[in-house]
């Protein structure tokens, strides 16, 4: 090191001068390539609520999405109609599947009216609701999307997660997982709300029971597969309401 | 190799097997330990580490004569840090399924001793040709371990590699799973890759005695 750079005030100037270029770099490229970042999230919305109600291209083992260059298409096709609840209102809008669930949440909690977004769609003659759901998992935000009849008997699930841990509670978005809950029930016959619990050693592994309100967990992923479980029961919860009306 | 002369291409060579970051040096343990249940993981990460080693090497070294030395591991901090927001920025807007992999590896990049570590002993002293080769190497040499640990984590722990079931189906029970065999859940826990890699370390030091400190 030669002794020019080892001023205070060089030392300042150099600080200020390099925060700044690469403070402006970042912020430059942060705000030219938003409009392609939101775009990103908006298809994987689409695509997330398409495979939650059997869109998808499912091989064998393995969860894919519709391809993100006709998603918009089928989006169109299959969804029939978004609905948004406020409280008694029922609205249409295009755009419900664009709500921000973390932040109606947080609406929520600060006692507001939490708006609602339901899809409806139609596939084989056959009608989906799909509602979003949003918790906590071990290290950070999980959410999915969970498609049902109008009995509130889940058709299908779609699972996602911030930051799981890889081989663990990151899981909860493979097939193995996520399969299992098509067909449990999420209401008892008599009409009370129970949820489904991820629940370990519930002496049926390969699920074949669908009205006892349990799937199987994850080995070594307990506080994901609770939160799975809590987010289930709080968020669908509140369409209750809704699926109710369905049967008058 | 006819491009690169005998001593840089030692710098390539060294952090892979005598030198290796991880078990000799023992650098970037944390994440070794944090990621590798997952093969695939292992590898996402490895390429991570070795785009912002390769090119954080560059920018400290083309930088070395006039980093204030005071805050020179600030700047360190700056360059690493600004690369991986650049890496993932630009893998959200134009590779998002990839993006959505790396979502935890990102973060710690940032904190693998590695990169600080090459950026304080080689990059500040050396010319960026060399300190790209050094990145590289070392890059390749921490892969490797975690693509070794990964391998048998998994397949050990998960009977898949890859996702692949390749040992079969441990709930219809085939393959090896028919005639008994269980996955050791074990070794999906942290533990376990620090067993594996003093495992590695082991075979390391009795394969070249040398490596062997004296005490």
């Amino acid at each position: 090191m030669s002794k020019r750079t080892d001023g205070n005030g060089y030392t300042i100037i150099f600080a200020v001068i390099m925060v700044l270029i690469v403070g402006s770099l970042l912020a430059f490229l942060a705000s030219s390539l938003k409009p392609n970042i939101d775009e990103n999230k908006r298809i994987e919305k689409q695509q997330n609520i398409l495979y939650a109600m059997g869109v998808n291209e499912n091989d064998e083992s393995s969860a894919n999405f519709v391809s993100t260059s006709v998603a918009g298409q089928e989006f169109a096709k299959y969804i029939k109609k978004q609905i948004v609840i406020e409280g008694n209102k029922i609205s249409e809008s295009d755009e419900a599947y664009l709500i921000d669930v973390k932040k109606q949440q947080a609406n929520a909690k600060a006692g507001k009216v939490r708006k609602l977004p339901l899809f409806i769609g139609e596939k084989d003659g056959k009608t989906f609701y799909v509602a979003p759901i949003r918790g906590k998992g071990l290290w950070d935000a999980i959410w999915g999307y969970v498609a049902m009849d109008e009995n509130m008997v889940v058709q299908g699930a779609y699972f996602d997660h911030k930051g799981e841990t890889p081989g663990l509670g990151a899981n909860i978005k493979q097939r193995f997982f996520m399969d299992d809950f098509i067909g449990e029930h999420l209401m008892t016959q008599g009409g009370e709300f129970k949820g489904i619990t991820v629940k370990k050693g519930n002496n049926d592994p390969k699920n074949d029971e669908k009205t006892d309100f349990e799937v199987d967990a994850i080995a070594g992923a307990t506080i994901t597969g609770d939160g799975v479980s809590a987010m289930i029961k709080s968020d669908l919860a509140l369409y209750v309401p809704y699926f109710k009306t369905l049967k008058k | 190799m006819g491009l690169l002369s005998k001593k840089d291409a030692a710098l390539i060579k060294d952090p892979l097997f005598d030198n290796n970051p991880i078990t000799i040096q023992v650098l970037g343990i944390c994440s070794a330990l944090a990621i590798t249940a997952e093969l695939k993981a292992s590898i996402v990460m490895s390429i991570s580490v070795m785009f912002v080693l390769g090119l954080g090497n560059v920018v400290i070294s083309l930088m070395r004569n006039i980093i204030p030395s005071k805050i020179r591991i600030i700047v360190q901090l700056i360059v690493v840090a600004t690369l991986v927001i650049i890496v993932d920025l630009v893998l959200k807007a134009f590779a998002y399924e990839l993006s959505k992999t790396l979502s935890v590896f990102v973060g710690l990049i940032i904190t693998n001793c590695i990169i600080m570590g090459r950026f304080e002993a080689f990059a500040l002293g050396n010319g960026p040709w060399r300190s790209f080769l050094d990145g590289i190497g070392n890059s390749v040499g921490y892969g490797v371990i975690l693509i070794i640990v990964g391998f048998f984590r998994e397949l050990l722990g998960s009977g898949t590699l890859l996702g692949f079931k390749v040992l079969g189906d441990p709930i219809e029970k085939t393959g090896l799973y028919a005639i008994g065999y269980e996955n050791n859940g074990f070794m999906l826990l942290s533990p376990m890759a620090l067993i594996v890699v003093g495992i590695i370390i082991w075979i390391q030091r009795t394969k070249n005695k040398s490596l062997i400190e004296e005490h």
